[in-house]
């Protein structure tokens, strides 16, 4: 079997896990430590801005023009529209300026 | 005949109802999972296509979207497979993108505790950041979380991301020139709206500033991928240090684009 066909099964042993392991370890405790909790609210945010802030970091203009449309999109339309506009800023800079 | 045998006419009865309940639970789901499904298709499509732009088969395509179903982690581990490191990072992150489930399965479990196991199993494959909320919402408001009903809400939009997913890898190699159409920076438009979509929740300002900043460092530093665990490490640490005092329900706004 390939090493990418491996990835994907532990990556979905281990998904399966966070999605039953709440309910077999979590619940055992009557209440979950405020602490832990905030912790773990936080991490899907933390991990997602690593993947943006280096590579919006080292992109060119027509990317940063692209990354700020997306961010004020955020704030007023949902994922969709924000993604398509974004895209379609993107695929008109670069056929434009690159 | 009924009069002579009512206790049986009964039975019948009460089966035929509770078949017809059941059925009815399983479609009031589907119509409640359908937006879901529809919001979520281009995001399969593009995954299909970023996978074999970024080295996958068609069928390994598939098969992420059909064990993994989590949309968000799905392409954190694209980002990270393009890039050619140690395949147990690419595992690890994806398990910490999908941590949060962790959350969502305490809570889920108090509500379907009353499902025989067998069910209790399936529906924990199903538990995504939609389904939590629509679940959530529905014995909220007092009405019965049945398993004919949250398989209903769960595989219609499970079964279409599976085979979106196929399509977008299928016609995906038929994409001529992938740089062209932006096809190396559609991951990070999707990430940044993943993270503004959770700006709502208590202290999210801080820990977002935390972990860009230090994975840019680390990113400049000891190098990728380590600025993903170092930078997320980092906003997680503080959040867990200040946590903010306003309790929040766990409630996952913006993300029900997202399987």
């Amino acid at each position: 079997m390939s090493t990418t066909a491996w990835i994907i099964l532990w990556a979905a042993a281990l998904t399966y896990l966070t999605r039953v392991g709440g309910h077999l370890v979590l619940s055992r405790f009557a209440t979950v430590h405020p602490r832990v909790e905030a912790g773990l609210n936080a991490v899907p945010a933390a991990v997602l801005t690593t993947l943006v802030a280096p590579v919006a970091l080292t992109a060119g203009p027509v990317e940063w023009a692209t990354l700020i449309v997306a961010a004020l999109m955020s704030l007023r339309f949902g994922m969709l529209a924000l993604f398509l506009v974004s895209a379609a800023v993107l695929v008109a800079g670069r056929q434009l300026l690159g | 005949m009924s009069r002579l045998n009512p206790e049986s006419q009964m039975t019948a009865e009460a089966i035929e109802e509770n078949r017809s309940t059941t059925a009815s639970e399983f479609w009031a789901g589907v119509r409640v999972g359908f937006p879901v499904m529809v919001a979520s298709a281009p995001f399969a499509v593009l995954f299909g296509v970023i996978a074999v732009d970024n080295g996958f088969s068609v069928w390994e395509a598939v098969l992420m979207s059909a064990v993994v179903f989590a949309g968000a982690s799905q392409m954190v581990g694209l980002e990270l497979f393009g890039q050619n490191i140690a395949p147990w990072l690419v595992v690890v992150s994806i398990f910490a993108v999908n941590f949060r489930h962790v959350l969502y399965s305490a809570a889920m479990g108090r509500r379907v505790g009353h499902w025989p196991v067998l069910q209790q199993a399936a529906g924990f494959f199903l538990l995504t950041d939609p389904q939590y909320a629509e679940a959530e919402m529905r014995a909220e408001a007092g009405e019965k979380l049945t398993f004919a009903w949250y398989m209903g809400v769960g595989l219609i939009i499970y079964v279409p991301w599976v085979i979106e997913s196929g399509l977008g890898a299928y016609f995906g190699n038929l994409i001529p020139d992938p740089h062209a159409i932006g096809m190396d920076f559609l991951l990070p438009i999707y990430f940044l709206g993943l993270v503004m979509s959770f700006r709502k929740r208590a202290g999210w300002l801080p820990v977002v500033a935390i972990s860009a900043a230090v994975s840019i460092v680390a990113f400049n530093t000891v190098g990728s991928p380590w600025h993903v665990s170092i930078g997320a490490a980092a906003g997680v640490a503080y959040a867990a240090m200040f946590p903010p005092r306003v309790r929040e329900k766990l409630a996952p706004e913006g993300e029900v684009i997202e399987p």
